[in-house]
């Protein structure tokens, strides 16, 4: 035997170096272009600021706390911040920014550019940043919810285009039945349901039928899309307080936590959905990647035939994912209107299904991840919904555009390499 | 523990890949099954697994009877496979693809990841199968990842492992060991089943050899039974083993020179690292190497397909890199690819129309834009008949072809110009042993026409048949260039990296059970 002499030389043996693929460079420069392009209206943003003050207020108007704010020159900080997202752009383009530092400075560059563009629009004015952040935790809930739901589909290999189906069916569902038996909960529970019944369809159809399975997601969202609204026009609508008026779920502050300031008021007075929505993220995380029903399920989404070659009944797994899905989405579903707008109306989640599933792809696949984006998305829809009120120069039709704007850039992979589950749409066939 | 096959049979279709099959393994035996490409080896292991069901015949475990409906009935009777395509999940660890399917927990199906990596260190240490159980399976070598297959079986007790053709993507040292640890699990009492196509292999490892032939058991015979015997009973008639080879008698100028070359993957790595190499006209040059050591990588960096990060490549003193495949192919390149389905032909496509993918825009097969489908037909039936192509027509798709017969038409449609060079790269995988005859000597003959020629193959049999150079690659580098005598043994060190002469010398020291039957067999 040369055993000895085979894993020594292994191991002396050169290790070629990590070097930059010509696919890597492109991206590099692209996304380096893309942060210049974006650093450079900062630049202009900032050069055209007035030279007022401008005004952060810190707390609501419901707060009892005396209204306390952050107040700064608004063209000298524009023109420092935008400064500084041209050193980061200049520095990814160039030298290419990765691993924590990289995070970091990527972080800088979006604060710096977001506090540069409210400088702009907010001189000589106030913004209220309470507001912002409120209004960013609750139009993110329903999609950290849907894109956890999606990640759950789509680590077991079946893709998820449905989410916005999910929602609909989980909202109406809610609507209805928290109205007619007057209990929030099982609103709450009747849109687990409606998310599960969308997910079965989806289940049965890509696993069983093995339709392809985009096609069937949007087939999914008409259904739903359409079901909904034909019973909200027939029944709901002229009898809206019999059936369309559950009211909101109130607001659960948590001891302590809710009286830091700022922070607190945002993160934790809110409703049991967004916290249900907080143990969601944990869960999803901690079952995917701690426990056996984890790895069985992110097997069958990589390589099902090796999960079927070991004993695992790849279908029943992927079944079981694509229902459990179906669960966190109706939760999701029923925060559109028991958890935030009070009653049903037709397409009233507008797409939010589909950003969710950007966010899914933004973060490639990872419940934390997933999470994060649907924050980004957030935060750019209320922002938009904040400058119009606080009436910039901006054609709001532009700031609607800007979340959808981010979702495009972000999808097109131009946020560094997505990677899929291998197996991610692929019906499994045995033998 | 002893396993029975009595009279299985495995249809599909109007196909009887299985012919009742009847195969005794005993305990602690090591039996080979061999079998050309489509024989039906594979199928008759997928049934005995649970993988597919059969439609007649039983199977035997110690004289009860087992019916294995799925693969974890089979792993629960104590049946392992390790199959040849490893069925590894890529991202997961090695602790975590030995336990998946049967993961212990911490209650509340919370994995203890540590018991897991326990068993993995006691087990490669009882069988001296080392590995690392927290590497990920992507980042080791094809060698660790079928140890980690082995441990997998060994990890459910199996008493009858399976290999399914394990040698294909190892070195004759690594055949050694993995020899060495099908010998200890023999000593422990469990059976091994070996399939191979590989006449070598058989007569090295075998207790007893079962024949296979399309479908059938044709003899089990004893493995002091002589190669071309045992390549008589595989195939149904004498078979030639050697290519008839003489020395190139064209031997002309250098052709293709290639300079420096570097390549970089998707990944980031450098896959193919400074290669510099001529090919003189009326030679074959043999790329040697484990699969994965960046040979696809060269092969399309040769072609245009992939892009060069630096070096230079030159046909005939033109320089090719920058320039892309359509450049490349009228540069007079032929190209074999190494995955024909994928990059060789369009399945749905029809024989006459594969024969002119690369030439269909010009005459006589289109003027103006528009396809001469006489010119086509009339291409094809004289490239059908000069390749022997078996098909019904030249109308048929080549999907429907078997391998052997759709390897020739690629053939016929690269051999079908005047040629610079010919880019061989697995040129007869998965070929029957009809096919593989004539690819080689096709091969052969485009040589002494004085077309230098590329060869790249990890079957080193192949390789040293054909070769008037060996060049043996691992890691994207170039080891050596030796000559066509070059003992297996003396190659199977290069291909673990080892400069030539300190092969050579450790070949002498530690010759291989493999290397000393193909040597004397020379």
């Amino acid at each position: 035997m040369n055993d000895a002499t085979t894993t020594l030389t292994r191991e002396t043996a050169p290790v070629p170096a990590t070097l930059e693929s010509p696919d890597e460079r492109r991206r590099r420069i692209r996304m380096g272009v893309l942060a210049l392009v974006l650093a450079g209206i900062g630049v202009l943003l900032a050069a055209f600021t007035a030279p007022e003050t401008v005004t952060f207020a810190l707390s609501g108007q419901l707060a009892d706390s005396p209204l306390s704010a952050i107040k700064l020159p608004a063209l000298p900080v524009a023109l420092a911040l935008a400064a500084c997202t041209v050193a980061v752009a200049l520095a990814h383009l160039l030298r290419g920014l990765s691993g924590r530092l990289g995070v970091l400075l990527w972080a800088v560059f979006g604060l710096a550019f977001v506090v540069t563009f409210l400088c702009w629009a907010a001189a000589g004015k106030t913004f209220p940043l309470t507001n912002q952040l409120q209004g960013t935790l609750n139009l993110a809930t329903p999609l950290i919810l849907g894109a956890l739901a999606g990640v759950l589909c789509e680590r077991a290999g079946v893709i998820n285009v449905a989410i916005e189906g999910q929602f609909l069916a989980g909202a109406f569902a809610a609507a209805v039945l928290a109205t007619v038996t007057g209990s929030l909960l099982a609103g709450v529970v009747a849109a687990v349901l409606a998310g599960v019944l969308i997910a079965a369809m989806l289940a049965v159809f890509a696993i069983r039928y093995r339709v392809n399975q985009v096609v069937l997601g949007v087939v999914l969202v008409v259904f739903a899309s359409g079901i909904t609204g034909f019973l909200f026009d027939q029944f709901v609508k002229g009898e809206s307080a019999k059936f369309n008026n559950p009211g909101v779920m109130s607001a659960v502050p948590i001891p302590v936590l809710s009286s830091i300031p700022v922070i607190g008021e945002t993160f934790f007075r809110q409703t049991l959905l967004v916290y249900t929505m907080y143990a969601a993220v944990a869960i999803v995380t901690f079952v995917l990647f701690k426990t056996r029903w984890g790895l069985r399920v992110r097997a069958v989404g990589e390589h099902p035939r090796a999960a079927d070659t070991v004993g695992i009944k790849v279908l029943r797994v992927r079944y079981q994912a694509v229902l459990a899905g179906g669960v966190v989405a109706g939760l999701g579903g029923a925060f559109f209107t028991v958890g935030f707008t009070g009653g049903f109306d037709k397409d009233l989640t507008a797409g939010q299904g589909f950003i969710a599933l950007a966010a899914l792809i933004m973060g490639r696949w990872h419940p934390l991840g997933a999470t994060i984006a649907a924050l980004f998305f957030g935060f750019t829809q209320q922002l938009q919904g904040q400058l119009q009120i606080i009436e910039t120069p901006i054609p709001s039709e532009l700031l609607i555009m800007a979340p959808y704007l981010a979702t495009v850039v972000a999808v097109a992979g131009l946020v560094g390499r997505v990677r899929a589950p291998k197996a991610d749409g692929e019906p499994y066939v045995k033998g | 523990m002893k396993l029975e096959l009595r009279g299985l049979t495995k249809r599909f279709g109007s196909l009887v890949a299985n012919d009742h099959i009847d195969l005794t393994v005993e305990s602690g035996e090591i039996h080979c099954l061999l079998g050309e490409n489509g024989a039906g080896k594979s199928t008759l292991m997928n049934v005995l697994y649970g993988l597919l069901q059969p439609d007649e015949g039983s199977v035997l475990l110690d004289g009860e009877p087992l019916t294995c409906t799925s693969p974890g009935a089979a792993i629960a009777a104590g049946i392992g496979m390790v199959h040849q395509h490893f069925m590894l999940v890529p991202v997961f660890t090695v602790a975590e693809n030995v336990m998946l399917g049967r993961e212990r927990t911490r209650g509340l199906g919370v994995l203890d990841q540590r018991a897991a990596r326990t068993l993995v260190r006691e087990l490669s240490e009882r069988y001296g199968l080392a590995v690392d159980p927290d590497a990920r399976v992507e980042d080791i070598p094809v060698g660790v990842q079928q140890r980690v297959e082995i441990l997998k079986a060994l990890a459910n007790e199996a008493k009858v492992l399976i290999l399914d053709e394990p040698t294909a993507v190892l070195t004759p040292q690594e055949i050694d060991e993995l020899i060495e640890v099908m010998r200890a699990l023999k000593r422990n009492g469990t059976s091994v089943i070996f399939i191979t196509h590989k006449l070598k292999e058989v007569r090295a490892i075998a207790d007893r050899i079962t024949v296979i032939r399309r479908g059938k058991v044709v003899a089990t015979v004893a493995p002091d039974t002589s190669e071309s015997e045992l390549a008589e009973l595989m195939v149904g008639r004498p078979v030639q083993l050697q290519v008839d080879k003489r020395a190139g008698t064209n031997l002309g100028g250098a052709k293709l020179a290639v300079e420096g070359l570097d390549v970089v993957d998707p990944q980031g790595f450098l896959a193919v690292d400074g290669v510099s190499f001529e090919v003189r006209g009326g030679e074959i040059l043999g790329i040697a190497g484990v699969q994965g050591n960046g040979q696809t990588e060269l092969v399309e960096a040769l072609m245009g397909l992939t892009a060069a990060a630096s070096g230079s490549v030159k046909l005939g003193g033109r320089e090719l890199v920058g320039a892309g495949p359509r450049e490349h192919l009228e540069a007079g390149i032929g190209y074999i690819p190494e995955d024909r389905s994928h990059d060789g032909y369009v399945g749905t496509f029809s024989v006459a129309e594969n024969l002119i993918l690369d030439l269909h825009s010009r005459a006589p097969f289109s003027r103006n834009g528009t396809l001469s489908p006489a010119a086509i037909r009339a291409n094809a039936a004289q490239r059908v008949e000069e390749f022997d192509v078996r098909t019904q027509s030249v109308e048929t798709e080549v999907s429907a072809l078997s391998g052997g017969n759709q390897q020739k038409v690629v053939l016929a449609r690269e051999l079908s110009r005047p040629l610079e060079l010919l880019i061989a790269a697995q040129p007869t995988r998965g070929l029957d042993v009809g096919s593989i005859e004539f690819v080689h000597n096709r091969i052969v003959r485009e040589r002494d026409q004085g077309t230098a020629v590329l060869i790249v193959s990890t079957e080193l049999e192949e390789i040293v048949a054909l070769s008037d150079r060996i060049a043996v690659m691992y890691r994207g580098r170039i080891v050596g260039i030796v000559g066509p005598d070059t003992s297996w043994d003396q190659l199977g060190c290069m291909m673990a990296g080892i400069p030539p002469e300190e092969a050579a010398q450790q070949a002498e020291e530690n010759p291989t059970v493999l290397g000393a039957l193909e040597d004397a067999h020379e």
